[in-house]
């Protein structure tokens, strides 16, 4: 049968037709649930920055949180759980590629200079008595 | 292969009144709506994927002056109110939720609650740039600008005249109100019933918009209370600004370097007008941490009442040592370079997300989506899931740097 007949929706028939009804609609109960996690992540978040359990390693865990929050938001809401894996693999790529970014430049910029910002102090500490 | 039992989806979106063999929504290359909805949505995937090396950029930058200067951004980031910034994520999360819940419903062909969850998003969207209009004028107002422009005074931190620029931000948005009210109201007269449907849910998101400036308003007086009680309370022992002083010594590198002045001295600029540099910024409503850290200081510093072992931190802690660390035209200017510029460039992509959904807002009242074709509504949703992914990550990098 050609596609313009399978499309058609006079043609349709009972049984389930290639190609169409395709949809899954993420159930309510998960939606709300990981909805629950993010907030109490983002709580958690708060909370530790209030009261620094981690003292240096503060944003290995500030960040460590937001990555399973970015997580929970990708495989749910954006669906990717349940959609064709090459999806994923191309967006797991940016990540990739954002990683060797960040790493070789970080990388160079500490081992070149260690600031390169111009420094024109002493305009706003106007600390005078009055 | 006809039989009778036609595609309710389908039928009820004209395929019969159409010349062409096929749905009115499926396009004339795409074999089924399966391929042309994979099609979208790998097309949507690499779009996102071009927005995360996009950020990846300010990011970068972001990493590169942190790693250079941690001190400047520790102190800095105490600019940042991070009670508006926490309401401004739970805000996003919500949307992210309604907008997937729209999603669902545009798959289960529930238009109406479509319609409203297309509507919950947008307001969210407007309660989100709300707050963060509140933060930007505040911040404008006390010249805590982009490098170049930065020119905080901690004396002065309010800016005597200036404009007044939170109207200007919220100019752009009573303009919108007051032009769909106009629209909703014409429409009503003229009888056209699509157009009403379409502006009446756009009142309430325009109207979100003050809600959200209203919220922050409130958060932030809530904060000024607090900052007057911290200034009427720096008074009352001079030990805490020595002693706060020392908390920024410690993780300040070159604060180390004491100055060759003798304690008396030392003593008598603390005893007078001079007030360490935590007060004056917790003199401004936006720094709740350096409040919280200051009440904090002061039941210490009650407690204790004691002054031999506060006085040895006086040597390295005075108040030039502190302030060259982190407040500084050039390197504070920096931060907020990277502040503004992350956050900006986030809230135009919120204002985008917001065209976009306004677009889908339309498409949802005339009941174009079915659960055959739904793309353009998923596609949305990725897009707006990954501006709230984008502010999982710039939420505790910016605001909750200690």
């Amino acid at each position: 049968m050609s596609a313009h007949d399978t499309a058609s929706s006079d043609h349709a028939a009972g049984e389930h037709r290639e190609g169409y009804d395709f949809a899954h609609p993420l159930p309510l109960p998960i939606l709300f649930g990981v909805f629950a996690a993010l907030v109490f992540l983002t709580i958690v978040t708060v909370a530790q920055a209030s009261f620094s359990f981690f003292g240096d390693y503060d944003v290995l865990v500030v960040m460590a949180i937001a990555t399973v929050k970015a997580s929970l938001v990708v495989m749910f809401f954006m669906h990717v759980l349940y959609d064709k894996p090459f999806n994923a693999v191309v967006f797991v790529s940016s990540f990739v590629f954002l990683g060797i970014f960040i790493i070789f430049t970080l990388s160079d910029s500490l081992l070149t200079s260690p600031d390169q910002i111009p420094v024109d102090d002493g305009i706003v500490m106007t600390t005078t008595d009055s | 292969m006809s039989t009778l039992e036609a595609d309710s989806a389908t039928d009820a979106h004209g395929a019969h009144d159409h010349d062409h063999d096929h749905p009115s929504y499926l396009a004339h290359h795409f074999d089924t709506p399966e391929q042309q909805f994979d099609s979208g949505k790998l097309g949507i995937w690499i779009f996102l994927v071009t927005e995360v090396l996009f950020f990846g950029g300010m990011f970068c930058a972001y990493a590169i002056f942190r790693s250079l200067r941690p001190e400047v951004f520790e102190g800095c980031s105490q600019f940042l109110n991070t009670k508006l910034g926490a309401i401004n994520t739970g805000v996003l999360l919500f949307s992210s939720l309604t907008m997937a819940w729209a999603v669902r419903c545009s798959q289960t062909e529930n238009h109406k609650g479509l319609t409203a969850l297309l509507a919950t998003t947008l307001s969210c969207a407007m309660v989100f740039l709300g707050v963060k209009a509140i933060e930007y004028s505040h911040k404008f107002h006390m010249g805590l600008l982009p490098a170049g422009f930065f020119s905080y005074d901690p004396a002065h931190p309010h800016h005597e005249g200036g404009p007044n620029y939170l109207l200007w931000i919220c100019l752009p948005f009573i303009i919108a109100q007051i032009g769909v009210v106009v629209w909703y109201g014409i429409s009503v007269l003229q009888g056209k019933k699509f157009q009403a449907a379409v502006a009446l849910p756009l009142i309430v998101v325009c109207a979100s918009f003050f809600g959200g400036v209203g919220l922050g308003t409130i958060l932030e007086s809530g904060d000024s209370t607090e900052a007057h009680a911290s200034e009427a309370g720096e008074h009352a022992g001079e030990g805490h600004v020595a002693a706060d002083g020392h908390d920024h010594a410690e993780h300040a590198g070159d604060a180390d370097h004491a100055k060759p002045e003798s304690l008396a001295t030392l003593e008598d600029q603390v005893a007078g007008t001079e007030y360490g540099v935590q007060e004056r910024l917790a003199t401004d409503a936006t720094n709740t941490g350096v409040q919280n850290e200051l009440s904090a200081i002061e039941r210490q510093s009650a407690m204790a009442s004691g002054s031999a072992i506060v006085g040895n931190y006086k040597i390295d802690a005075t108040i030039d040592s502190v302030s060259s660390e982190f407040l500084t035209p050039s390197r504070a200017g920096v931060f907020f370079s990277i502040y503004y510029c992350m956050t900006g460039v986030h809230a135009i992509h919120i204002l985008a997300g917001i065209g976009v959904l306004v677009w889908l807002l339309v498409r949802s009242v005339r009941e174009e989506f079915n659960r055959n074709y739904f793309g353009p509504v998923d596609y949305v949703g990725l897009y707006w899931h990954l501006v709230d992914l984008i502010w999982i990550y710039l939420f505790p990098l910016l605001y909750l740097i200690r």
